[in-house]
């Protein structure tokens, strides 16, 4: 146990202050710890946990993508064009297409930081714009609402309604955040490629040394999250039932701060699904408390701002390894 | 091939004969044969650019040499030798940053080679621990398997390396400056292992700047000098000095110059210093034209001395004197004001701006004197500060805007004396100054200490090395604990006299 808590410390502070937060919403609203919210609070969350654990992978081999979610909004806009004009396909042709159609966004990313030894966020950021602008300047911004049935049909997968008559419900979007989860723990945990991912992130010039394949390990991460890009863009649409070309401008922000809180280090080398897991929750309670408090949605935007800026600040030396080096210092 | 061939080539671990590497038109390494036995300690010295590097990069697969009569791994031979051929023969090198991953546990890192490969494979942790601690008992080392690598101190991070070599099943290991920063007694566990490797048949090839410690630990010596083979020695009746000669290609004047400077007007005067928790009751005084030999184990508050007397961090108690006044730095740019510079320990991450030119490193501490009518940086007057210390410390430079990483360790070191000369100071605190730079360039580094000496310089010289701080001193002052604990006079003591009283 103690072993536990020293490995996974960020996880463990993350875990008490959501705990606290829950307990503390629980008392202050008589809405939030309704079975109501709490599965909506899942259903709505469950793209940015998709995104987020794409996110994860990138920022374990040190990198970070900024063009994701926008990636999405291009995924979507294609996968609609490309769906409608096929007929209307099914869920198999459009988690192909929307998968590829990610990856190969994400790669696109991947190319330019390997080829040109650009720093990603630069990469990122680049990307970032051109996909927004060749997006609203092909769809002249205009939404599509006229999409095949299967794609904008609920799945629910559990129901129930209490005794004041409500419903909650959870939806297929939970269960593809779960697969997701599941799938990118099996890479970075217990796979070789995810411990290549980690080394690479970690001590570039020492795995290079080792063998690693430095191009590959770039690809993975950014195909990973383009990936994660075209699946959450798929089931964005399923939640929503439409798409709009700039809904998902600026949610990688928050998606960003969550990853950050939850542990993983801008520089590589460090983040868990765990962490990843927690950071995502936090940041949903956050929004979700606040609205139920009735506080302005800016006060949401600045919380997030706040949270990348002290994440970032204190990513690197934590309060424990700040008096280890002085107590170390005082024995020299 | 007759039997005894057989049997001979049998007993090497590796066999290099007639080995030429050309880097754009230099002979990095001519025509040099290199042999190493199975189960040997075997040491690789020369000063740096001597090709030593060169040399563990053509073994090691990285570069293709342009001639080689015969390459023999293990009695097998081979035409060329790739990364992959090397390792898979049972050749590791532990580069002196040790390539390790800092936020991966230990048993990780020892397992690491097994990871690498793009066809997916499941990690087995248990089993990994189980063969890391396999490893580190052959090594008769424990270590927290699960404690992350960065928690480590550096020394168990080598024997980590180390123990990440040899489950790669290596017989023949190359260990690259591996004592640069260990302690006395942490490289003393470190030769320890070495012999045990070496014992169970492993070959390793050690390359340090620390003679004492290569003739201690090696059985034969391969000296190159100048991309050339000096010769194969045993090292049984080899001296420290003869293997600097050999090295060097000329006789180092090792010999204890110091004299009496008291009569001379004291420059710098401590008394009963104190910062809590790192040093305590000093008294100090350094003459002008003195040069005084600082010396202890790591941790005895040397360094933490020199921080304090620089204005880095307070004094708790204490006073000092500069040339008769008070002196209270309260930040390192005021004690420059004043006249007192530091050479940190930590020259290539502290003490230089490694992507700047050497021009620009050379200025950076006395932008104000360089300045024109108008107040901006004089180029003129650039150039002329960079060429007078350019010549005067003798730095071997290409162009002064040329960026500092181009040159060597021992030229770097000049470089950063020059920029602290180039403030003027009247103490000049010396920490270290010879970490990672070889003989020649050492002796180099002294002949200019030496010769600012002469010329006023009151000088604290902070040294590991027992004979660094015996022949280039005036006073050797002993640390311990955060005090001094004896004043020696280099004339009245023998090396072994010092090494005693301060390891022992």
């Amino acid at each position: 146990m103690s072993d536990f808590l020293r490995h996974r410390q960020v996880e463990f502070r993350l875990f008490v202050v959501l705990l606290l937060s829950c307990i503390a919403l629980g008392i202050t609203t008589d809405t939030f710890l309704t079975l109501g919210n709490l599965t909506s609070l899942l259903n709505n969350n469950s793209v940015n946990l998709i995104w987020a654990v794409g996110l994860l992978v990138v920022l374990i081999a040190g990198g970070i993508d900024i063009s994701f979610a926008v990636a999405s909004s291009v995924v979507q806009f294609v996968a609609a064009k490309v769906l409608i004009s096929l007929g209307g396909g099914n869920w198999v042709l459009g988690f192909l297409l929307c998968g590829s159609v990610g990856i190969l966004l994400g790669l696109i990313n991947a190319f330019f930081i390997h080829r040109f030894r650009i720093i990603s966020i630069v990469v990122t950021i680049a990307t970032f714009n051109v996909f927004f602008g060749l997006l609203m300047w092909l769809s002249r911004g205009r939404s599509i609402y006229a999409l095949p049935d299967w794609w904008t049909e609920r799945i629910i997968l559990f129901e129930h309604q209490s005794t004041d008559g409500t419903w909650s419900e959870l939806i297929l979007p939970v269960a593809v955040m779960a697969f997701c989860v599941g799938i990118t723990w099996l890479l970075i945990r217990r796979v070789n490629l995810g411990r290549q991912l980690y080394a690479f992130g970690d001590n570039p010039e020492g795995a290079r040394r080792a063998g690693v394949n430095i191009a590959a390990m770039q690809a993975l991460a950014f195909g990973w999250s383009g990936l994660m890009a075209g699946i959450a863009a798929l089931m964005q649409v399923n939640i929503v039932q439409e798409v709009v070309p700039n809904a998902l401008y600026g949610r990688e922000l928050e998606v960003l701060a969550a990853v950050v809180l939850g542990g993983a280090r801008l520089g590589g080398g460090k983040g868990t699904i765990t962490g990843c897991v927690l950071g995502v929750l936090f940041v949903a309670v956050m929004q979700n408390g606040l609205n139920l408090l009735g506080i302005s949605p800016f006060a949401f935007q600045m919380l997030i701002g706040a949270a990348i800026l002290v994440a970032i600040s204190t990513s690197n030396i934590s309060l424990g390894e700040l008096f280890a080096e002085r107590s170390r210092r005082q024995e020299t | 091939m007759t039997s005894s061939d057989v049997t001979d080539s049998q007993q090497y671990a590796l066999r290099l004969v007639g080995v030429t590497k050309i880097f754009g038109g230099v002979r990095a390494l001519n025509n040099v044969d290199f042999e190493v036995r199975r189960g040997e300690v075997h040491c690789l010295a020369g000063e740096n650019g001597s090709g030593k590097s060169t040399l563990i990069k053509i073994v090691t697969g990285v570069h293709r040499p342009e001639a080689a009569e015969r390459m023999e791994l293990f009695g097998e031979t081979l035409d060329t030798l790739t990364p992959v051929i090397a390792r898979a023969r049972g050749v590791s090198v532990i580069w002196q940053d040790l390539a390790l991953f800092p936020n991966m546990s230990v048993a990780e890192n020892i397992a690491f080679d097994d990871m690498v490969g793009l066809a997916p494979r499941g990690v087995d942790y248990a089993d990994m621990r189980k063969r890391a601690k396999a490893v580190l008992s052959k090594l008769n080392v424990s270590l927290d398997l699960s404690a992350s690598l960065e928690s480590l101190p550096i020394a168990q991070r080598q024997i980590v390396a180390i123990a990440r070599a040899l489950m790669n099943d290596s017989q023949l290991i190359f260990m690259d400056e591996p004592t640069a920063s260990l302690t006395q007694s942490e490289t003393d566990a470190l030769l320890d292992i070495v012999r045990t490797l070496s014992s169970e048949g492993v070959a390793v090839v050690f390359v340090s700047h620390r003679l004492a410690e290569v003739l201690d630990i090696a059985e034969r010596v391969t000296v190159l000098r100048d991309g050339c083979l000096v010769d194969v020695f045993p090292t049984a009746g080899m001296t420290q000095s003869r293997l600097g000669e050999l090295m060097t290609g000329h006789v180092l004047d090792e010999k204890v110059v110091a004299c009496d400077k008291q009569d001379a007007p004291c420059v710098f005067k401590a008394e009963n210093l104190a910062r809590r928790g790192e040093f305590n009751g000093i008294d100090l005084s350094i003459h002008a034209g003195e040069v005084v030999g600082l010396i202890g184990l790591i941790g005895a508050g040397r360094t933490e001395l020199a921080h304090a007397m620089t204005g880095m961090t307070r004094l708790d108690e204490g006073t000092m004197h500069l040339n008769g006044q008070p002196f209270a730095p309260s930040s390192l740019r005021h004690a420059i004001a004043q006249g007192v510079a530091y050479v940190s320990e930590d020259r290539l991450q502290l003490g230089l701006l490694q992507k700047q030119s050497i021009a620009d490193n050379t200025v950076i501490s006395v932008l104000d004197r360089i300045l024109n009518a108008v107040g901006l940086i004089s180029g003129r007057q650039k150039n002329a500060l960079v060429c007078d210390w350019v010549q005067q410390l003798g730095v071997k430079i290409g162009e002064p805007d040329d960026a500092i990483s181009t040159l060597s360790g021992g030229n770097q070191q000049k470089v950063v004396l020059a920029k602290w000369l180039a403030t003027e100071p009247k103490l000049l605190i010396l920490d270290c100054p010879t970490v990672g730079v070889d003989v020649g360039a050492r002796a180099g580094i002294f002949r200019i200490v030496r010769d600012l000496a002469e010329q006023g310089l009151a000088i604290l010289l902070i040294t590991d090395e027992v004979t660094e701080a015996l022949f280039n001193s005036d006073r050797v002052i002993h640390m311990h604990h955060g005090r001094i604990v004896d004043t020696h006079d280099p004339r009245k003591i023998s090396v072994n006299e010092l090494e005693t009283a301060i390891y022992v």
